[in-house]
Order: structure tokens, then C-alpha cells, then sequence
């Protein structure tokens, strides 16, 4: 074994490899790798014990672009291999990338599966709302009505809602945010690495070619503020240039509202608290949508249980230690045997 | 319980026989695969050698008396070697009117039917289709020796002193009817005897009950209430070679072997697997060996399963996966993944009739075009098959010492029959296998995740987590050596190649091909694979004694083949290709080698039987 000098202070570089990106110019990846390789490195991440897996599409390039181990694989697919390297080897760190048409359509049986097994790793879907590698087509994520070149007279069905898609799989980890929030991005990102288990990251990320502006109602400048609600553990849910408007609940009804404090007698006591640990509550969350609701961006939802990977080795170890190490010869004279 | 004594009739009243089939049928709540497999057990542990063949339905509880809803269990066993399991019935153990109808054409002329007459009611009758009750009315059991036993009352007299409902009692005529046949080949039942003791340990009553039935089966014959021209017969043990023996299934020869070829090549073991008949049971022996750190993994979907074996592979455990042909075809875009990027991977196929879902318990080979050929691109990979169920230990070993060596995904071909088909094992000593311990590549010096071994053209396989070796790999052409993504046209032209140089190199580390009987020259030599391997073994032996030159040749290896089987088929003048497809192995063969290799094929869902390929041999040579 080579004598390991102690590696200096890693940077977002040393989490760059030497391969040209090649993502289209302008495109919301560039922002998002920028914001996990700084991430990684203010958390002094080993880059050697991370891997980070990816399926098919755009976003899907993401590992050849990570000085880590990764791992390219094939459509849909990525949640099955990464969840075989945490059974491999659940000390290494897994990062699984894909699209909304990677995780939620081709793939949408193994993300709904890595979530409910809670198997530990860090999912990040790039939700840009349409297909960018096959040129342009609607994806399960596209809103009603939305023109591609498969859907020249606009689409017809109904998109699926990410988040509320993972919370409904049983994911015990759910948080949303935007590529170009670059200082709440890190945040939601290192919550995500923290969280023993199968951490759902949501990430509007916007493609310049196919899909240019398509959350610009509540991503853009001027609308920021009162399109956005920052959600955190414990603190009221309050939003707006003013930081004078709220949520809270219907009275009688499971149902948010929007109110404004100072208006109709509302005092910042009515408005509801986030509680991270609040499934229903994470639901609601999930499902407001401009322009009657602002997007809820952060930790929606983070209520850690015991990890699949965790739990298969825990078995393993308590079935070695009351049956002792398999004996092989023992496990070849099982049953009859008889000498002839 | 007391020792009961091994012949209880005189030894002169018993004609010695060489070997005997015998088959039990009933409906899926009888009991029949139990009962065969006690009856297995016992001759085994008679000395005899022996074959099954458990044929049941794909229906867990199809209604009581439909034809549908026969489950069978059929053993050949005798003085001899056996090599089936038999191809026509001596006896054939009938629990009703549909085990009958459905089994009768595969008893031999003269044959002894043995039929329960208490389940013979009208109803049941009505259920198998027939109008009248063949045991009393019409021609149909003439040519056999019928003996009509009231099991279901007997049985119910017999267990009357442990209290239980009619239904329960007659839970146990199987027991009464294994007793029987235990009588008739004048067997110990000690054996059964403990085996229901232990079963039902927390019920003691079934056990006695049980028990009890067996017993009054055995007394039923010994104290000569049988039909004065039919005696018993006995068995005298076969000449086997010596050793310590327990039976095996290939499922179990398998499990066995890919967990001991981990051990030799001491890499962790990670099985993912989606349910499906016949592969599941490799699923559940492995979920059972947790105490060998062995990782299972029950996927959401075959897919999911080779997606999951494909990581535990990257991650530096062996990931094997298991299904059968509609599960493999799921799997295999993933399997390209695993040649692209040249990781080690084990995908077992255990055969059933197709396509779609087929047959779904019934055996076929016909999945040899699939392993072979059946991916997108030029995706070459090595493929093995089990010859009968002790073979796939050596061949699971095999296929860890290919997949390990070469940094290759290996098929190994089984077959539903194989699966479940139970034979003696000689059980084989374990220090003659040599070790193959994986060399893990840590080096950082010159580390290129492309780069190859000058003789194997393998890649280093790296272990994730090891220092100064994080790279990337994945689906899209890698370039040599660097591995980095390319889409250079010559790199591609230069990948392909070596990735078929590297599979077609197997050859050379394989063993030649060997004839199993006869010798080039011979006017005729038969080339099987997989689960035929008995009948053609059997039907040639027995043309030999008749002085016919007839050769068989059986492979192992599929692709690639072994180098000198070229040469070898041209050394006859007539080739004869039996397999239970439409024509795989053939075409594979005329494909490569330019042999005038002619077919043989059949796909019922059975084991070819020895007759058939005599009869199919002896039309070639006589041309």
C-alpha cells in the first residue's frame, strides 16, 4: 500500500473531472453541477468513497463530469444499480441523477421502489418538464397542452407532480429547489447528503432549448418573492416582497389559504408553522401551484426510518451471530445422506 | 416408532428386477410430490440409483379433480445406472378418474395401474371426462393389470383411532398408497417414518395419523389382500461408485455451486431476482444462506433485479440474477450494459416452454438463440448449460471463474426440468477444487479503467472506494483504455473487436471437446446439450450393445464453442441434433461450422424418452 500524504482542503475543483461538459450553452445542469461540486467540497466530502449513477438523458451526464466513481448507465435503470452498489457496499456514498423522463416515466417503478425501501442515497431529478436528448418531446412532467414534436397540437394528459409522487411512494425525504437558487440549492443539497436514506431532491431546472422559461412565473427576479415560499423546520410559513403573506389552514377543511398579515385581522400567530415531520402537511405543500399558491421550495418533508441497505446487512450480522459463520461442508451435507 | 423390517415377504416370492418406473398421480391437494419424494429418499437410501421427474401443474389450487389439476411424480430407479426418468410407466398410482385419464397413455403394455376406487365417484368421473367408470364398465384398462384399491377408506379406518374429520383423514392416502408401493419393491419405511415424525413435530396426531396410513398401505399388501398374480419385486442396489451421497436437484446443484465458486474466488455474493417459475427456488436457497453473507435481493421487477446484480458487481461483489426466458428477455438491454462497460455478472436462465408465458412449468430448451444472439448490437457473451442436476454444481462454478476472469456477464442454461428433477450425488470433495481468487486492481501507477490483460483482454475490475482510482464508466463507447466517452468511428471498429476477441479467447481457456461414448469415425454421432444429456446418453449406450456406431457428443459449452468441435463433427459423416426447440443448436452449428447437421426436435413440454431417439438414430443410420 502507498503511505497517504493527508489530503489538503478539497475544493468544488477537486470535484471536477478534466472532461469537456457538454451540455448546451445556457443550461440549467451547469448551474446545478456547479452547486453539488461546491456543496461536496464545503462538506469535505471523499470523493473516492462516492459514487455518483445516472440513467439516460441529458441530466444523466452528470457522472463523467464528477471526479468521484460513477457509473452511466441505461434508461430508467439508475435507482436498481445504485440501490445493488448500497448492497454491495453500503459505506459508499451514492448519488443517483436523472430527468423527470428518466425517474418518472421509463424509470418510474424504480424511484417509487429506492423510495419506499428507503434505500440510502441521494436522488436528484433535473425536472425541466420536457425530453432534451430526444429533441424536444412532452414528458410526464409537461403541463396540459404543451406543444412538442410529439404533441404538435398541444398534450392531452396530465402530468405527474414530482414531489407529491415521492411522498406518496412512502419517500421519507422530500425537498425541492431551482437551478439558478445558488445559495438555496446547497442548503437543500447538504439536508439531502445529512439524511440517512433515500433522499428525493426535486430540482426546476430550466432547458434553454426546448422548454426555455417554463417556470419563469415563479423563478424569474420580480417574481421570486411572492411566487416562492421557502419553507423551514419550525418557522411560520410566511412569503412575499414584504414577507407579509402567509399559509395557513382552512378552518374546517384540509386546505391551505393564502392569507396577508395585517389584513382581516391576521396576525403572524394565525399563520401555520412548518413541521418538516408532517406528512399531510408535506402533501399540501407539494401540490400548490402559481398562480393561487407560491411553489414551495426546501425541506418539504424529512422523517428518517431505518435504510433497506442497513436493514439487509443488520439480518445478515444477526443471523451470523446466532447461526455462526456459514460452514460450507456443513451446508453440502445437508439433508439425507447415505454411504454406499 | 418401531424398526420395521425390510422385506417382510419371503425373499423367493419376489421377482428381481433391474429397474423400475413408477409413477404417482393425483390432484395438487394429494400430496403426490411428497409422496415421490419419500419414495426417492428411500430408494436412494436402498442403494438404488435413480431419476425424477415431478410434473405439476401451473395452477396453485386448481379445483379438486380437474384434468388440469393433476400434479404427478414420477422415479425410475434400479440396479443400474439410470439416466431418466423413465420412459414408460410400470406402475402408475392413480388417486382419481383425472390422475387416470391423463396418465394412462404413458403406461407400458401389461403395466399395473393401481387405481382409488373411493375417488372414482360419479362427480370426479364427470370432472376427468368420463361417461362411465373405467374401472368397471368399457375396454380402456385392458391391456394393463388393474388393481382396484378403496385407498380413501382404508385410509380413513386406518387413522379412525386419532379423531380426525373425514377430510383431514383422508389427507393421509397418499401415505396409505406410498406404503403400498413400499411393500411392493420391498422397502424399509423408517426413513418416512421419521421424516413425518419431524414434520409434524407439534402435531403429533397427524404424524401418527400419517404414520398409521403408511403402515396399513404396507399391511395391505403384506398380508396378501393383493391380487394373487401380482407380487412383490425387489431392487437390488446399483453398482455406484463409492462415497458419501445426498440427492440434488439442479436448483440446489446450483445454488451450491455459484456460492462455493464466490468462496474459490473469494468475492461476496449478490443475488437479485424477480419470482418466476421454474427460477424462484434458486431465489429462496439463497435467501436461506444469510449466515455466508450471501445478499438477496427481491426486486420489484427483473429489470430491477439485473440493474441491482449489475451494481453489486460495480461496487465489487459478484451480482448473479436469476429468471427464466420472458424474465431474461426483460434483463437483457441491462446485460448489454454489463458487456459495454465488461463487468462480471451471472444471469441464470432456467428454460421453460414458450414464447410469452407458454408453458410456465413445463421444460424446453429453447432459449438458446436468446442467450446466444438475442441482444441488441454485437454483444457477445460467454454461454454455458447443465447437463443433469448434478452437473450444475461444476457448471455454476464455471461460470464464476469465467465471469470473474474475463470481466464478463456468463448465461448459464438450465431448464425447468433440471430445476426440479432430483438425482444421487456423489458428493465431491472439495479440496480438488483450486481456488481462482479475484485480483482487485489497487494500484494507482498507470491505473487506465480500459486498459487489458495482455492474454485474458479483461479490464481491471475496482472496487469503488479505492484510492486514487475514481473513474467513470457507462454505456456510451468508451474509449480504449481511458474509458472516457468517444464516439470516434475506429475506436468503435477497435472496442468491437476486442470485445469479441475477448469471448472468442474463452475458447482457448476452456477444455476441448471430449466424446462422451463412441469415436470419430462412427457413422453417426449425436450432438446434445443441456437436460438431454440423459436420454441420449441411455439411447446410444443401448445402440452400442446392439454393435450400431453411434457417438455422442454433449456440450458444455455454448458460446463460445470449444475450438476443436470443428474438426470433431467433421469426423462423421451423419450429425444428429436432438433438442426440445424448433432447431436451435443446429442452426448454431451449420452456422459455424458448415456440418451437415440435421434436427431432431420436440417440445411438449417433456424430457425427450429413450425410445424416441432410438427410433429417430436408427432412421439415419438406415439411409
Amino acid at each position: 500500500m502507498n503511505v497517504q500524504t493527508p489530503p489538503e482542503k478539497l475544493t468544488a475543483k477537486d470535484f471536477a473531472t478534466d472532461q469537456e461538459v457538454r451540455w448546451c450553452p445556457g443550461c440549467g445542469d451547469y448551474a446545478i453541477l456547479k452547486a453539488v461540486q461546491r456543496t461536496l467540497a464545503d462538506m469535505q466530502v471523499d470523493p473516492e468513497q462516492t459514487v455518483f449513477v445516472s440513467g439516460i438523458g441529458c441530466a444523466a451526464r452528470f457522472p463523467y463530469y464528477m471526479e468521484t466513481y460513477g457509473f452511466h448507465t441505461i434508461h430508467g435503470r439508475s435507482p436498481t444499480i445504485a440501490t445493488g452498489v448500497k448492497l454491495a457496499n453500503p459505506d459508499l456514498d451514492v448519488w443517483v441523477v436523472g430527468g423527470d423522463g428518466d425517474m418518472l416515466s421509463i424509470g418510474g417503478n424504480h424511484t417509487m421502489h429506492a423510495l419506499r425501501r428507503n434505500v440510502d442515497m441521494q436522488i436528484l431529478l433535473f425536472n425541466n418538464e420536457i425530453y432534451g436528448l430526444t429533441k424536444g418531446q412532452y414528458s410526464p412532467t409537461s403541463q396540459t397542452g404543451t406543444r412538442s414534436p410529439s404533441t404538435p397540437y398541444g398534450s392531452v394528459d396530465r402530468p405527474v407532480s414530482a414531489a407529491q409522487f415521492a411522498l406518496g411512494a412512502g419517500g421519507r425525504f422530500i425537498a425541492r429547489s431551482a437551478d439558478i437558487l445558488q445559495k438555496h440549492l446547497p442548503v437543500v443539497l447538504q439536508r439531502a447528503y445529512e439524511n440517512k436514506g433515500a433522499s428525493f431532491v426535486e430540482i426546476f431546472q430550466n432547458c434553454i432549448v426546448y422548454n426555455d422559461g417554463v417556470f419563469k412565473h415563479f423563478t424569474e427576479k420580480g417574481a421570486q418573492a411572492d411566487m416562492q415560499i421557502h419553507v423551514e423546520h419550525g418557522k411560520p410559513l410566511i412569503f412575499g416582497a414584504e414577507s407579509s403573506k402567509g399559509l395557513r389552514m382552512k378552518q374546517g377543511l384540509l386546505e391551505l389559504e393564502v392569507v396577508t398579515i395585517g389584513e382581516d385581522g391576521v396576525t403572524e400567530a394565525d399563520i401555520l408553522l412548518h413541521d418538516e415531520t408532517n406528512r399531510p402537511l408535506a402533501m399540501l405543500l407539494a401540490a400548490m401551484q402559481p398562480p393561487a399558491f407560491p411553489v414551495a421550495l426546501g425541506v418539504l418533508y424529512c422523517a428518517p426510518a431505518p435504510t433497506y441497505d442497513g436493514a439487509v446487512h443488520d439480518q445478515i450480522n444477526t443471523i451470523k451471530s446466532e447461526k455462526g459463520d456459514g460452514d460450507f461442508d456443513k451446508l453440502l451435507h445437508r439433508g439425507h445422506t447415505w454411504e454406499v | 416408532m418401531s424398526e420395521v423390517s425390510a422385506l417382510e415377504r419371503p425373499e423367493e416370492k419376489r421377482d428381481e428386477v433391474e429397474s423400475a418406473v413408477v409413477r404417482f398421480a393425483g390432484d395438487s391437494g394429494d400430496g403426490m410430490q411428497l409422496t415421490g419424494t419419500q419414495f426417492t429418499l428411500t430408494a436412494a437410501l436402498a442403494g438404488n440409483d435413480l431419476a425424477t421427474f415431478p410434473d405439476f401443474p401451473a395452477e396453485i389450487r386448481a379445483p379438486a379433480g380437474t384434468t388440469f389439476g393433476v400434479s404427478a411424480f414420477q422415479i425410475n430407479f434400479g440396479a443400474r445406472k439410470i439416466m431418466t426418468s423413465g420412459d414408460e410407466l410400470d406402475v402408475l398410482v392413480v388417486m382419481n378418474p383425472a390422475a387416470l385419464i391423463t396418465n394412462l397413455a404413458d403406461v407400458k403394455l401389461g403395466g399395473i395401474v393401481i387405481a382409488d376406487t373411493g375417488a372414482f365417484t360419479d362427480r370426479n368421473l364427470a370432472k376427468a371426462g368420463y361417461d362411465a367408470n373405467p374401472l368397471e364398465e368399457g375396454d380402456s384398462l385392458d391391456k394393463y393389470r388393474v388393481i382396484k384399491i378403496d385407498m380413501s377408506r382404508l385410509t380413513v379406518e386406518a387413522v379412525k383411532e386419532f379423531g380426525l374429520s373425514n377430510k383431514e383423514a383422508l389427507r393421509s392416502k397418499n401415505m396409505w398408497a406410498l406404503g403400498l408401493i413400499y411393500w411392493m419393491y420391498g422397502r424399509r419405511r423408517q426413513a418416512s417414518v421419521d421424516w413425518l415424525n419431524d414434520k409434524f413435530a407439534k402435531n403429533t396426531d397427524i404424524a401418527a395419523a400419517n404414520i398409521a396410513a403408511l403402515n396399513a398401505g404396507h399391511a395391505f399388501g403384506e398380508t396378501a389382500e393383493m391380487p394373487a398374480e401380482i407380487g412383490g419385486y425387489s431392487i437390488p442396489p446399483a453398482q455406484i461408485e463409492p462415497g458419501l451421497y445426498r440427492t440434488v436437484t439442479g436448483t440446489d446443484s446450483i445454488a451450491l455451486g455459484l456460492l462455493k465458486g464466490t468462496q474459490l474466488a473469494n468475492v461476496d455474493l449478490t443475488f437479485c431476482s424477480y419470482p418466476i417459475t421454474p427460477a424462484s427456488a434458486l431465489l429462496h436457497q439463497f435467501a436461506a444462506m444469510k449466515e455466508f453473507g450471501v445478499v438477496t435481493f427481491q426486486a420489484e421487477d427483473e429489470i430491477a433485479a439485473v440493474g441491482a446484480a449489475i451494481g453489486a458487481s460495480y461496487a465489487g461483489s459478484l451480482g448473479i440474477t436469476s429468471s427464466s426466458g420472458p424474465g431474461i428477455a426483460l434483463k437483457m438491454e441491462a446485460i448489454g450494459l454489463a458487456i459495454a462497460t465488461e463487468l462480471p455478472l451471472i444471469i441464470v436462465n432456467s428454460q421453460r416452454a414458450g414464447p410469452s408465458t407458454g408453458l410456465p412449468t413445463k421444460t424446453e430448451q429453447s432459449d438458446l438463440y436468446q442467450a446466444v444472439f438475442g441482444r441488441n448490437a454485437d454483444a457477445p457473451m460467454p454461454v454455458i448449460s447443465v447437463s443433469s442436476s448434478t452437473d450444475g454444481f461444476d457448471v455454476a462454478i464455471e461460470a464464476v471463474r469465467l465471469a470473474t476472469k474475463f470481466m464478463t456477464p456468463v448465461m448459464l442454461l438450465t431448464d425447468g426440468y433440471l430445476a426440479n428433477a432430483s438425482e444421487p450425488w456423489l458428493i465431491p470433495d472439495m479440496s480438488k477444487y483450486e481456488p481462482f481468487e479475484v485480483e482487485f486492481r489497487t494500484d494507482p501507477e498507470d491505473f487506465q479503467p480500459f486498459s487489458r490483460d495482455p492474454e485474458t483482454l479483461a479490464r481491471p475490475w475496482v472496487k469503488p472506494g479505492t484510492p486514487q482510482l475514481a473513474h467513470r464508466i457507462g454505456g456510451i463507447e468508451r474509449a480504449d483504455g481511458s474509458g472516457h466517452i468517444s464516439y470516434a468511428p475506429e475506436n468503435h471498429q477497435k472496442m468491437t473487436d476486442l470485445r469479441a476477441a475477448k469471448i472468442d479467447g474463452i475458447a482457448n481457456d476452456i477444455p476441448e471437446q471430449e466424446i462422451d461414448q463412441g469415436e470419430i469415425g462412427d457413422d453417426l454421432v449425436v450432438v446434445g446439450w443441456g437436460s438431454t444429456y440423459g436420454p441420449i446418453n441411455r439411447a446410444v449406450s443401448n445402440m452400442r450393445l446392439e454393435g450400431l456406431k453411434v457417438a455422442h457428443v454433449h456440450l458444455r459449452y455454448i458460446w463460445p464453442l470449444p475450438r476443436n468441435l470443428g474438426d470433431l463433427l467433421g469426423g462423421f459423416d451423419q450429425v444428429l441434433v436432438p433438442e426440445m426447440n424448433n432447431g436451435q443448436l443446429v442452426t448454431l452449428l451449420r452456422a459455424q461450422y458448415l456440418v451437415p447437421a440435421e434436427g431432431f426436435n420436440k417440445v411438449n413440454g417433456k424430457p425427450f424418452l429413450i425410445n424416441e431417439l432410438e427410433t429417430a438414430i436408427r432412421s439415419r443410420l438406415e439411409k
